[in-house]
């Protein structure tokens, strides 16, 4: 196996609009497998876009304008991404690389009980399961994040937010991805449902040893959780560094003014002097 | 957070929260006309205003007058002289149809206005208040929206013996309130929470101002909606009851002249020229109104206008907007990177991929 | 220094806010199979309403002026006493009682399932009057309008889904045809198909001379005279359903859920199905409920161009008659089936969406 996951290469988004909007310009950054790459920046700097593009989500009027995206599966095969045609894509989505999306209010479908999307997964994509197993393996998969096996008759209105999210997070799981992309999973949950959430990542990454990329604006969460961080600004990567450094040592001015905009919680008055 | 909050002067926290836009009222008007500012609804308007400029001017308009007798030509096809034909008294029907335009229109608006105002009146009231009152308000309006309004009509109609357009206007609007009355219930509810209703109230704006000067304004591209509805079912309903014969004969419109048609048989006997034209006649008022109306939906809901376009927009640059998949277009040549190993190609053979079908 | 922690901290043995759960992991919310607080509310309105119409019927033909009830009375010389009764109940013919007695009799008379008899039909009781008249009404307009709401349902999801392709031009075509006039719309119908091609036949529900029996030759009548007024309901209602189908579909394909499902790797046909119309067809059906009185209008007229011998031809002839106890008797049916199809379609929503079945508040 390799030790890339995903090799992107040049990667360009713009937005097809008048004017062309440039999301993401000429972007290279190798994924390790295994690692928890953190994307951060502002607002509208493009990370979001990035990692919606290489998984090829992005709704028209978006285009990749150039660039490659390469997914070396632990098979040994190299997938390019970018030359999919929908019906393989449709088939490479979830298997190999899955989501968590912000906000789970809204992201689970409201007259279907949670089980049943659950099984929607396996039903698409693993035919050959019988409905016993289907069953069992979405029970499986609710244990798994302590959501409990009896809710797969719930529906999502029936559940609170953190328990919601860690239903999409079980989502995810569901097919044993090699790259979970996680867009802002906790921004919307209050900070204690955000630990346990976190620490369940934690643990099922330890357990089934899939990648992630974590997107979040909140750097300091980044810090604590991240093996690398990438920062992004106005749509190209200004810094890639693994988050000791990025902390201790920060080589852009960019990062240095994020670093800094966040007050601290002890000693002096002030905000963090770098 | 950089400023400690000791050291600002005491005078900023007290600083009046910024004074909101000041609005001229011709500004106002004119936003709120906004609505009818789109393709589809100047159309519609514009046919309407052709209709309704045929029953003012019909003295000068018609050839002869309606009930004018030419027993020489009967049941004739449309010639020089009736560009319309005759009726099986030898009547001249585009005169008549031209008539006919004013009791329909007369009707349509009037009935319309009787029950936009009732409309606007319990809706916007119940929506503003709470409790028991807005509860007994919603539970009258559903009730008169699920009391069928047809048959309600015909057998009021029908105690009458010779209603005049006001009457026929006035029952017409009476059964047809219920629904805009609902529609606006539910938005003057949602706008009651937002925060400028809030503001106003906290300011203690007496209610007459709030509903008039905060709400009303959002509220008229719904109210514009629910009358062009109402002109629309009116017109459908005088056509509908003349036809049948529940309203008396003696007063002109599209749907008495169908009434005649059809006791004479006209279509039976293929005379065309008789029942087409007051037909079309309320179709075209009929589509002109709808027309205004897909305006008004696509300004209140800019979702229906925008995705319609957009789409057809996205399709000429070559995209599909229902493609779940990302297209792939590179785009000219650009720099090639040479001390990475070449994953990539640089061909441009990268199709633009379209969604399954 | 601020506490920086790349690597996760381990367990504290210390018995955390996490440990004994928070708010945010034990909130549930009960719900029950059956929606019963929505399904309550809904009847508690529709009793409201059924009170309301029956006042309404009560105090119909006691607004009429007063020499054209003196009319009927002189007209009934062969109506039996108990009839005579009855009618004085249902008309208010019987000045003596005072409003409140009326009201009370009128009740009475209902709920003993007399509704006087009709002139028109040669003295026979209103109720075996109307029960003959009903089942053609609920038959064609049920299976018109059910078949319809489909179409026009099914129809509006596959426009909004594919927004901006050819098929958005259906919108304006099917909108066009529903403003057209019913009555016209089959009276052409009529000219065109009956008269001037004569595929159908020209009205009535089955050929004249032949007497309703379940046997194949009368269903083929049935069907054969059907057609024509079920296809221009079906033409003249499609629209409306369509339009709003596609609306919902639009507002509904912009939703978080719909972008997940694609992401899932689900095929189109599911996401529109099961995602997307699964969840616009909501209001759809609430709007079904809403209309189902106009839709009683358009069928009056509609029996009335065909003959049909459904409950508003009765009520059209009833009325011209000026037999009063028929058209109280049809309008309290009518009103009567619009109130049972609206809790038919209530019924309907509060099982298709599971957010009704809240127990808590």
């Amino acid at each position: 196996m390799r030790d890339a996951l995903l090799s992107v290469h040049d990667f360009s988004v713009t937005y097809d609009v008048d004017p062309p909007v440039e999301a993401v310009k000429h972007v290279t950054l190798e994924l390790r497998r295994g690692e928890i790459l953190g994307l951060a920046g502002e607002s509208g700097c493009g990370k979001t876009t990035l990692a919606y593009g290489v998984q090829r989500l992005l709704k028209a009027p978006a285009v990749i304008t150039s660039g490659s995206v390469v997914f070396h599966d632990a098979s040994g095969e190299d997938v390019e991404v970018d030359r999919l045609d929908a019906e393989q894509m449709r088939r490479f989505r979830w298997d190999k690389v899955s989501m968590v999306f912000q906000g789970a209010m809204n992201a689970l479908n409201p007259v279907a009980p949670i089980g049943a999307q659950l099984e929607d997964v396996f039903v698409v994509h693993r035919p050959q399961m019988s409905r016993a197993e289907r069953r069992e393996a979405v029970a499986e998969l609710l244990e798994i994040v302590k959501v409990g096996r009896q809710r797969a008759r719930s529906f999502p209105h029936e559940l609170s937010g953190g328990m919601r999210q860690r239903v999409m997070i079980a989502m995810a799981l569901a097919l044993r991805p090699q790259l979970m992309v996680m867009d802002e999973p906790t921004t919307a949950l209050d900070v204690l449902v955000q630990r346990e959430i976190l620490r369940q990542i934690s643990q099922l990454r330890h357990e089934f040893g899939f990648t992630v990329v974590f997107i979040t604006h909140d750097l300091p969460l980044l810090l604590e959780i991240s093996d690398r961080i990438a920062i992004m600004r106005e749509g190209e990567i200004v810094e890639l560094d693994t988050a000791e450094r990025i902390w201790t040592n920060p080589q852009d001015d960019y990062t240095k003014t994020l670093l800094s905009s966040f007050p601290r919680l002890t000693g002096e008055r002030g905000v963090v002097v770098r | 957070m950089t400023t400690d909050l000791r050291t600002q002067p005491a005078a900023d926290l007290h600083a009046a929260p910024a004074p909101r836009p000041t609005t001229t009222a011709r500004s106002r008007l004119g936003s709120a006309f906004a609505m009818f500012r789109n393709r589809k609804s100047i159309t519609g308007l514009v046919i309407l205003g052709f209709f309704v400029l045929v029953a003012l001017l019909a003295d000068v308009i018609a050839p002869f007058s309606p009930t004018q007798v030419d027993s020489t030509a009967r049941l004739q096809p449309p010639s020089g002289a009736h560009w319309l034909g005759t009726t099986h008294l030898g009547e001249d029907v585009l005169s008549q149809v031209i008539y006919g335009t004013r009791g329909v229109i007369v009707v349509g608006f009037l009935a319309a206005i009787m029950a936009t105002v009732i409309a606007v009146v319990v809706g916007v009231i119940a929506g503003y208040l709470r409790g028991w009152r807005s509860e007994s308000l919603s539970a009258l309006t559903n009730v008169f929206l699920v009391i069928p309004g047809l048959p309600l009509i015909i057998i009021v109609a029908s105690m009458f013996n010779n209603p005049p357009l006001v009457v026929i206007a006035a029952v017409l609007g009476l059964t047809g309130w219920a629904w805009g009355a609902r529609v606006l219930r539910a938005q003057t509810m949602s706008l009651r929470n937002r925060d400028f209703v809030q503001a106003a109230r906290a300011n203690g704006e007496p209610l007459h101002r709030i509903i008039g000067n905060e709400m009303l304004p959002n509220l008229m591209a719904l109210i514009a909606a629910s009358f062009v509805g109402t002109v629309t079912a009116a017109i459908l309903g005088l056509t509908t009851l003349s036809y049948i014969g529940v309203i008396p004969v003696n007063t002109y419109n599209w749907g008495t002249i169908l009434n005649w048609a059809g006791a004479q048989g006209a279509f039976r006997q293929n005379q065309w020229w008789w029942f087409l034209p007051p037909g079309l006649c309320i179709a075209a008022i009929g589509v002109a109104l709808s027309l205004i109306n897909f305006g008004i939906d696509e300004y209140v809901n800019p979702r229906l206008r925008s995705a319609g376009e957009r789409a057809r927009a996205m399709r000429k640059r070559g995209l599909d907007v229902n493609d779940p998949v990302t297209a792939v277009r590179p785009t000219a040549v650009r720099p090639v990177t040479t001390d990475r190993e070449s994953i990539t190609t640089t061909s441009p053979a990268a199709s633009t991929t379209e969604g399954p079908r | 220094m601020t506490a920086v922690q790349p690597q996760p901290q381990p367990e504290p043995p210390v018995r955390d806010a996490l440990e004994v759960g928070t708010t945010a992991t034990t909130t549930v919310q009960g719900h029950s199979r059956v929606p019963w607080r929505f399904l309550a509310g809904r009847a508690a309105f529709y009793l409201f309403t059924l009170w309301a119409a029956i006042t309404i019927n009560f105090f119909l033909p006691r607004m009429m002026k007063g020499d054209a009830v003196d009319q009927y009375l002189s007209r009934n010389r062969n109506v039996s006493p108990e009839a005579a009764e009855a009618l004085r109940a249902l008309l208010g013919l019987d000045t003596d009682a005072s409003l409140l007695q009326q009201y009370v009799d009128y009740w009475g008379l209902l709920l003993r399932g007399d509704l006087g008899v009709s002139l028109l039909h040669g003295l026979r009781p209103v109720t075996e009057v109307i029960s003959q008249a009903l089942p053609w009404t609920v038959g064609l307009v049920g299976f018109a309008t059910i078949v319809s709401f489909a179409i026009g349902t099914i129809g509006g999801a596959v426009v909004g889904w594919r927004r901006g392709s050819r098929l958005d031009g259906l919108i304006p075509v099917t909108t066009f045809l529903s403003t057209i006039p019913y009555f016209w719309l089959g009276l052409l119908a009529i000219a065109v198909f009956s008269v001037n091609l004569g595929w159908f036949p020209i009205g009535k529900a089955y050929g004249v001379g032949m007497t309703p029996a379940l046997s194949a030759e009368f269903i083929g009548q049935v069907i054969r005279h059907g057609t024509l007024p079920a296809a221009t309901i079906v033409i003249a209602s499609l629209g409306g359903w369509m339009l709003g189908m596609r609306n919902m579909m639009l507002t509904v394909l912009d939703e978080d859920y719909v972008m997940v499902a694609q992401a899932k790797g689900m095929p189109n046909r599911r996401v529109l199905w099961r995602y997307a119309a699964r969840n616009a067809v909501l209001p759809q059906i609430q709007s079904f409920a809403l209309s189902i009185g106009f839709i009683v209008g358009g069928t009056i007229v509609m029996e009335m161009v065909f003959s049909y011998p459904g409950v508003g031809k009765l009520l059209l002839d009833a009325t011209n008659a000026k037999d009063y106890a028929l058209m109280q008797g049809v309008f309290l049916v009518i009103t009567l089936s619009v109130l049972v199809a609206n809790i038919l379609a209530d019924v309907a929503y509060a099982f298709l969406d599971p957010r009704t079945r809240q127990t808590e508040a």
